[in-house]
């Protein structure tokens, strides 16, 4: 509680994540003028296109939603110390299993249905993130390699599984059938119902994190592993737990976004949301709570790249080099180091007894 | 001796049996087999020799996959507007150069979390190569097949390691020149110290910082050159998320070659036969597999070596430690 | 001839602390001066500044007659001056050859020339009558064998000057009067040595003159002619102090701890505790002694279910405790002060207040079912800050704030808060300032007092031996004595220590 709560106060918190998006622009900005194209007007249109309006902001919401969950997941892996670049995999898992779930039950009540779908994308997705968990703690196997591996390979399982066995009948396209509106998530006041999830749950998440016993193992495993062991913490079922739940909750954003956007299963839907989830996370420096400013701001992003090229001709992958350029200043200790509370580390460390 | 019946060298013994045992039932498409296995092989043992480079003196590299891929982005983008696959070499292999100095910059001077420093060299990789992507562009040529005279006249060996490229060659003589050099030459000892026990080769008088930089930028440039054997050589485009995964791939040949140059050779080229079996298998219709398991074979074989072998070898010491002097 | 050093005036101040305050200083050559003083006295300060790694805010630096200047290491080192490090600067995995010539390699072209330097080693090690096998693996050698290739590490670069910091920290009694014959054989041939050490029988045994440093201030010169232990003592601490522990004879109850056939592997897989049998009484102390790595660690970290025990038992009051499961073994009555207090001991980004809940935080009162009473953590932590007179502003402030003595305080507090029927301390004082070890000293025996059986296991035969009621001699992986600590003698012990037969 203590520590979460003189981070929050931090100026850091804020400006440095600021600070890292502008100077980002600004070099994306460039580079878009070496291409010819106009960054004024491709950045106008963008954030007019996302904030601009209700229905815009609506959509950026929209996009928002799996992001949250994904950036949510890769917070709690960080908490426990495991950086899980997999929340891409496990959020296909997720949305896999939901869109099964959604088309396939038939007769089931909404109040019933949309709670069963929404379980099998958390099922799929915790099912994916408890493999890596168990290799990190059985086998010593480090979660980044397992998870980005799994990341493929969940890509390949499920190009086939629609090709060969889930397919559309009389599709062509690689995907599946629309999930029934049984199990679809309804809008509210015009917002989808998904958003409001995704914040509640970022909200127990941090209540959880910051005053539970259970949160107090995940963030001593995640500060100190011997110190957790020693401290009769089981470390090795705190870890799969933690990779579990991380997995979990983006397979979560993948049945949001099926239930919610979609509506059914396609490969290359949910391209790119899982990884948008680190950047999410590192710019919200890991807090449970944190995170959202930046989901909400890469979701308008990618709700206005279609206008954006449409109308200033600027590619949509520019969102992508902009969240990479955001990730790196954001880590960037110049940065970082720039507005450190200066004067309280002492020079030499550890001196003397 | 002893430590040569290691579990990898069974493998060896293996592969070496079974492509013996299949050489002599039908020896032009064996021989095929092993050529592509050799050349599948290549570019992920380059790659590891990256991450070999870099974790011998005591950096974690993650950022593998990206310098990979920017450096074939480059080198193939750089070859198609100057129309000279030479430049794009170049250009590719300064690139990698320079990623490798970011990641020095990041993990050496500010000591940051290596696995973040590798990570976003991912994502940076990533988002450079897909907006600055261009479809419909080509190159005037790959590097062309030299068949090196009299060698390339042995039977089996003849085809699977002297009818290549030149990058091929010269891959292949960065791996046996890396192998040497580190554990024969003086820089090679003083790198593995550092990667060890850094302040033992700091108070010896070895600049830790700077052999990790200089260490840690060859080891790029090595990247730069996988990447452009990738594009330039062996397929000859490029397209978005060119290089899946290898360079993960690669970090897993590390670990599973001791974080030894041969082994790792080794150990990529059972991954090569692997993959070269299996293609062959279905073209063969041997077996009726979906191509999207010939697809994550690879991934699979990734983490079932890693679970065997992960936590029973070891790894540098100082791997992933920043080094802060401490005492005189 | 001029002197080999000559510090004049050295002054340096830190944030908050005049670490070295106008200190003079002069080695001649085949001299062995002393630098006496506590950890925080200021010796590696001055070190450090003779190497050129601190920049002297006054004073003067002279080797030879030369001024250097800061940041010249190289040129320090090359007007021959080495240094024996208290932590071994050696590569584990290479060989003694290897770790003797890295950083000036005899070599053809970019060729480690590997004859030569073999050739090198064999000459080096028969000069000075150090021997060492010149192929063996670092990490495969004894600690006493390591410290000599440390040594002649040092030797090669023809050092006028050595500095041995804290050299006999990990050595046996037997192997530590080796060291000090061979410290004496170098100052006979010429060389002018610095020993950095805060064991007053070493200096009196060795060294010619002595410079007690406190607080960063010189108290002054004397040599072993002139003064004796107990004098030494009190210029070092700055009172006098009781180099014995008051305390009542124990009257040991029943049972309370007993290891049975304990046997435990090590990091390396090898069998490092060989069948272990102990019994600690209720009320008493247990001392194991023994020089480290002769599976100390192991045993500790076995009894306290942080190692898999192979074979053997562990009771508390007759109860067996479950293996690898520390949660369990705490809550069965075995409190644990760990070995090394920053891996195990605690959370250096936590609280101080979070640290002294660590193996609590989720039992009544710290906790009610799943959430944790953070108030009730706040207000136990004041009172323990106040009581164990922990110096911080608060007991919010983070653990990596603390000094190694306060951080040791936290730990050995949070052991100590509940009355538990065993307690483990495992070097208890390492790296802790004399006023925090005489408080820890205190608490441990008032623990004793109070019925709790207490295994002490520490590199400190002088700890052992003023704290246990009874010794037993760790050596081998085996308890090779158990003698009652009034019958204890130094010699016998050592000798034990070493693995010889009576």
């Amino acid at each position: 509680m203590t520590q979460s709560k003189k981070k929050s106060f931090d100026v850091g918190t804020w400006v440095i994540p600021l600070i890292a998006v502008i100077i980002a622009m600004v070099i994306a900005g460039i580079m878009m003028k070496f291409q010819g194209a106009d960054p004024f007007r491709a950045y106008k249109t963008l954030f007019m296109t996302s904030f601009g309006s209700v229905k815009g902001f609506s959509a950026t919401l929209g996009k928002a939603t799996p992001l949250v969950l994904a950036g949510l997941a890769v917070t709690i892996g960080l908490r426990a110390g495991l950086f899980n670049i997999g929340a891409q995999g496990q959020l296909v898992s997720g949305a896999l299993g939901t869109a099964w779930a959604g088309y396939t039950l038939t007769g089931l009540p909404a109040y019933i249905h949309l709670p069963i779908a929404i379980l099998f994308g958390i099922f799929f997705g915790g099912l994916v993130g408890l493999i890596a968990g168990a290799l990190k703690a059985y086998r010593g196997v480090h979660e980044v390699i397992t998870t980005i591996m799994l990341n493929s390979i969940i890509m390949g399982l499920s190009d086939y599984l629609v090709v060969y066995h889930f397919r559309e009948p009389g599709q062509l396209l690689t995907r599946t059938r629309e999930v029934l509106p049984s199990a679809r998530l309804p809008f509210v006041f015009s917002l989808p119902f998904g958003f409001f999830i995704a914040i509640a749950l970022a909200a127990v998440a941090w209540w959880i994190m910051a005053n539970t016993t259970s949160g107090f193992r995940f963030e001593t495993v995640g500060r100190n592993k011997f110190a957790a062991w020693y401290a009769g913490i089981s470390v090795k079922r705190t870890l799969m737990t933690a990779m579990m739940i991380s997995g979990g909750i983006a397979g979560l954003g993948g049945a949001v976004e099926t239930l919610g956007v979609t509506y059914r299963f396609e490969p290359a839907f949910n391209a790119g949301l899982g990884f948008d989830g680190i950047t999410i996370a590192l710019l919200g420096r890991a807090h449970p709570l944190g995170i959202i400013p930046g989901a909400i701001l890469i979701g308008g992003m990618r709700a206005g790249a279609s206008n954006m090229q449409f109308v200033a001709g600027v590619a949509t992958e520019l969102v992508d080099l902009l969240m990479a350029l955001i990730l790196f200043f954001v880590t960037a200790p110049l940065v970082t180091r720039f507005f450190k509370n200066s004067g309280s580390k002492s020079v030499t460390g550890g001196w003397g007894a | 001796m002893k430590r040569h019946l290691t579990k990898r060298n069974l493998f060896i013994l293996l592969i070496a049996i079974a492509t013996g045992y299949f050489y002599s039932k039908d020896g032009s498409i064996t021989t095929s087999v092993v050529s592509t296995a050799t050349s599948f092989a290549l570019p992920l043992a380059l790659a590891a020799m990256v991450g070999i480079m870099c974790e011998r003196t005591g950096i974690v590299n993650i950022g593998i996959e990206g310098t990979l891929l920017t450096s074939a982005f480059v080198a193939f983008f750089v070859s198609s507007m100057t129309h000279n696959i030479l430049i794009g070499l170049t250009a590719s292999v300064a690139i990698g150069s320079l990623l490798g100095l970011l990641l020095a910059v990041m993990s050496v001077s500010w000591k940051m979390d290596q696995i973040i420093a590798g990570t976003i060299i991912n994502i940076l990789a990533t988002g450079l190569t897909s907006f600055l992507y261009v479809q419909g562009r080509t190159i005037p040529a790959t590097f062309p097949e030299y068949d090196i005279p009299k060698l390339m006249d042995i039977p089996f060996f003849g085809q699977v390691l002297f009818m290549h490229g030149p990058l091929f060659y010269f891959g292949l003589f960065v791996i046996l020149s890396l192998y040497v050099a580190l554990f024969k030459t003086t820089w090679g000892l003083r790198s593995r110290a550092v990667g060890e026990h850094p302040s033992s080769a700091d108070t010896a008088g070895v600049s830790v910082l700077r052999l990790r930089y200089i260490n840690v930028t060859i080891a790029g440039a090595i990247g730069g050159l996988t990447g452009s054997f990738l594009s330039l050589e062996l397929v000859g485009s490029f397209e978005r998320g060119f290089t899946a995964g290898k360079g993960f791939t690669a970090l897993a040949l590390m670990i599973f070659g001791r974080w030894n140059p041969l082994g790792a050779l080794a150990a990529a080229m059972f991954f090569g036969m692997t993959q070269a079996y299996a293609n062959q298998l279905m073209i063969d219709q041997v077996v009726q597999i979906p191509t999207q398991f010939i697809t994550i074979l690879p991934y699979i074989l990734t983490i079932i070596v890693l679970a065997i072998s992960a936590g029973k070898v070891r790894a540098p010491a100082a791997e992933g430690q920043p080094y802060e002097k401490e005492n005189a | 001839m001029s002197a080999l050093l000559e510090i004049t005036g050295l002054t340096k101040q830190f944030p908050g602390v005049l670490a070295n305050d106008n200190i003079s200083l002069t080695v001649k050559a085949g001299e062995v001066v002393a630098l006496l003083g506590e950890n925080g006295a200021g010796k590696s300060t001055l070190v450090k500044a003779v190497f050129g790694l601190i920049k002297p805010d006054k004073g003067e630096i002279k080797i030879s007659g030369n001024t250097m200047h800061y940041g010249d290491t190289a040129g320090v080192i090359a007007a021959g001056v080495g240094m024996v490090h208290q932590h071994f600067q050696l590569v584990p995995v290479m060989s003694v050859t290897e770790n003797i010539v890295l950083g000036d390699e005899p070599r053809k072209a970019f060729f480690i020339n590997r004859k030569a330097a073999r050739a090198q080693v064999i000459a080096l090690s028969e000069r000075y009558g150090l021997q060492v096998d010149p192929d063996a693996i670092i990490e495969d050698l004894p600690v006493g064998m390591q410290q000599r290739v440390e040594i002649l590490k040092a030797l090669r670069k023809d050092v006028k000057l050595l500095i041995l910091d804290e050299p006999t920290a990990v050595l046996t009694p037997q192997e530590i009067d080796e060291l000090l014959i061979v410290i004496r054989t170098l100052a006979k041939s010429g060389v002018g040595i610095v020993l950095i050490t805060h064991k007053l029988h070493e200096v009196m045994a060795v060294a010619d003159r002595v410079l007690v440093l406190r607080g960063g201030k010189a108290i002054g010169f004397t040599s072993p002619a002139q003064s004796d232990e107990a004098g030494l003592a009190q210029m070092m601490v700055g009172r006098s102090v009781v180099l014995r522990v008051d305390k009542t004879p124990a009257k040991p109850g029943k049972p309370a701890l007993e290891v049975v056939g304990l046997q435990v592997l090590d990091d390396r897989k090898l069998l490092s505790v060989k069948g272990v049998d102990l019994v600690v009484h209720h009320g008493e102390i247990l001392g194991v002694a023994g020089v480290e790595g002769n599976g100390q660690r192991e045993l500790v970290e076995a009894i306290c279910g942080m190692r898999h025990r192979i074979a053997g038992q562990v009771h508390v009051d007759g109860a067996e405790t479950k293996d690898l499961h520390p949660h369990a073994i705490h809550a069965g009555g075995i409190s644990h002060i760990p070995e090394d207090r920053e891996k195990h001991g605690l959370v250096s980004s936590y609280s101080i207040a979070d640290n002294l809940v660590l193996n609590q935080f989720d039992v009544e009162p710290f906790a009610k079912g799943w959430v944790r009473n953070i108030s009730h953590v706040n207000t136990n932590a004041d009172d323990v800050v106040a009581k164990f007179d922990i110096r911080t502003p608060s007991a919010q402030n983070l653990a990596s704030s603390l000094s190694g003595g306060n951080k040791q305080k936290v730990v050995v507090a949070r052991e100590l808060s509940e009355d538990l029927k065993v307690l483990v301390a495992a070097q208890p004082t390492r790296g802790v300032d004399v006023g925090s070890i005489e408080f820890i000293h205190n608490q441990l025996i008032a623990a004793r007092d109070r019925g709790t059986a207490v295994l002490l296991v520490s590199a400190e035969l002088d700890e052992i031996l003023s704290l246990s009621d009874r010794v037993a001699v760790m050596s081998g992986g085996k308890i090779v004595a158990i003698v009652d600590s009034k019958d204890a003698d130094r010699n016998y012990i050592g000798r034990l220590m070493a693995g010889l037969k009576e």
